[in-house]
């Protein structure tokens, strides 16, 4: 499935997604599992809040890493597989 | 922000620190998941069930609220992060409400694991007010027969309506069914009734031989045969039906040539409270000799994961014995479960003998013999109750214990 610029997605349901003080990293947890994410794949998910469109996250990503360039690939791909693993759920426009 | 795709998986750090040149292995896990065994009091009878036979002896002194309220605090400063609600039948005990809400301000992902009995519709609103994540449900079998049968309970029409309940008040439906020989040929019909009750996950966990179901294996223990059709069934129906449910199909250890990784490690992710207080790195832990367990009505469970010599004795691999010493898997599977070593062998320390690399694997393949000897299979099954559990501490079913080295 390809992700389009003007999807708008949100944790999905029966999935919570917070820091982690004592592992230091943000985390998904669901039934039976959690996954510790990465630096980058924490900053992507963080603002996923079914408000913010594709294109928005990716440009909020550009402004807060001005060094970082070429990012939007990174992103679709991190946001892609989410989606796939059934992290993320679209919100109806 | 390259490699974001790959993300960073549970992983777990630890450190070898060189000591007078003595590799030591020095901790740096953390407690991922906590299993909160609550009580060891339960209105089923399951042959199968994991818990000591003897738990008789633990369900006059078990934690008080506040010393479950403190245990949960302490473990999750430790990091923990997945509650599991367990038992025993948890419902049982009238404080689970308080227990919810005291994980949800902690920030637990917090889950009851029930049989359904004493699940009402005012407690799963106060559970849902309150902040539980999800509620896995164990069921047996789509006919009435089989679950009345391996429960030794009429609970059949109970655990329908408890499973509608659990999704009308929006949790996601998670059950649990765990397979033996009676149901194991009803699989494809199971998966049917778990879509059908709107499942959102499956988990089809063949029996484990720990507890009730090890004195009881060669009458629940499945063939080869039944295993692998049950495994196409399951294929098929992942197939035809596209994983919107989610199907985990939990491979029984004896058919398999390499050990599990018994709670992925030692010490590694998980630790148990029981009813009574001992914190212990799995399920079964008590059953291994020479070994004293922390208590939560003494020890912090700071202490408990990081000093405790219990939770220290078989972390990393220092410990292990050839032919898990110099084996190139022993990364993969740490030399599977100390418990069933023991159990089965008399040697902790010695290669899960389900490996067949084990010098005792014919201890396996004799388990897997027995239970197709029609004379052996059709012994009556102990059930789990309170009259058994006691008749097992004074030493009656003598028989059906001698073949292992503790009590299971």
């Amino acid at each position: 499935m390809s992700i389009q610029l003007s999807q708008v997605f949100a944790i999905a349901p029966h999935h919570r997604f917070q820091w982690e003080e004592a592992q230091e990293c943000f985390v998904i947890l669901f039934p039976e599992g959690m996954v510790k994410l990465n630096q980058g794949a924490g900053e992507i998910l963080s603002l996923v809040n079914g408000q913010h469109s594709v294109q928005q996250i990716i440009d909020a990503l550009k402004a807060k890493f001005p060094g970082a360039d070429d990012i939007d690939g990174d992103i679709l791909a991190m946001l892609e597989l989410a989606l796939s693993k059934g992290w993320l759920s679209e919100v109806a426009q | 922000m390259s490699k974001t795709a790959s993300l960073g998986r549970s992983e777990v750090q630890k450190e070898i620190a060189m000591n007078n040149g003595v590799a030591q292995s020095v901790t740096r896990t953390q407690p991922l998941w906590l299993l909160a065994e609550v009580t060891y009091r339960c209105p089923l009878h399951c042959a199968f069930c994991y818990n000591p036979t003897d738990y008789d002896k633990h369900t006059q002194n078990e934690l008080t609220t506040e010393q479950w309220i403190n245990a949960l605090r302490e473990a999750r400063k430790l990091g923990a992060l997945q509650l599991g609600i367990s038992g025993g039948e948890p419902l049982l005990r009238d404080d689970i409400e308080e227990i919810v809400v005291e994980a949800k301000k902690l920030g637990y992902y917090s889950n009851l694991i029930t049989s359904g009995v004493g699940l009402t519709e005012k407690r799963i609103q106060a559970f849902k007010e309150g902040g539980l994540d999800h509620i896995q449900l164990s069921m047996h079998d789509i006919t009435e027969e089989i679950n009345n049968f391996i429960t030794n309970t009429r609970t059949f029409e109970l655990k329908k309506k408890v499973a509608a309940m659990i999704k009308s008040h929006g949790y996601p439906m998670v059950l649990n069914v765990v397979i033996h020989r009676y149901n194991i040929g009803h699989v494809k019909e199971i998966l049917e009734m778990a879509e059908a009750l709107g499942a959102d996950y499956v988990e089809l966990a063949n029996t484990q031989y720990y507890g009730w179901s090890l004195i009881n294996r060669s009458q629940l223990m499945p063939t080869m045969e039944q295993l692998q059709a049950a495994e196409k069934v399951t294929n098929e129906f992942r197939e035809k039906h596209g994983n919107k449910m989610k199907i985990f199909f939990v491979v029984p250890d004896y058919y398999a040539e390499r050990p599990k990784k018994c709670m992925n490690g030692w010490g590694e992710v998980f630790m148990i409270v029981t009813a009574n207080g001992d914190v212990l790195p799995c399920h079964s832990a008590r059953v291994l000799p020479n070994m004293q367990f922390p208590n939560v009505k003494g020890d912090s469970l700071s202490y408990a994961w990081s000093e405790s010599d219990a939770f220290n004795k078989y972390r990393g691999d220092a410990w292990m014995k050839d032919p898990c010493r110099t084996c190139d898997e022993k990364e993969k599977d740490l030399g599977g479960c100390r418990c069933q070593a023991f159990m089965l062998t008399g040697d902790a320390e010695i290669a899960d003998p389900v490996c067949t690399k084990s010098p005792y694997r014919h201890l396996i393949v004799e388990a897997i013999e027995e239970a197709k000897n029609p004379v052996i299979a059709s012994q009556p099954i102990i059930f789990r109750n309170d009259k058994n559990s006691r008749a097992l501490m004074e030493g009656e079913f003598a028989d059906r214990v001698k073949p292992f080295h503790a009590l299971p």
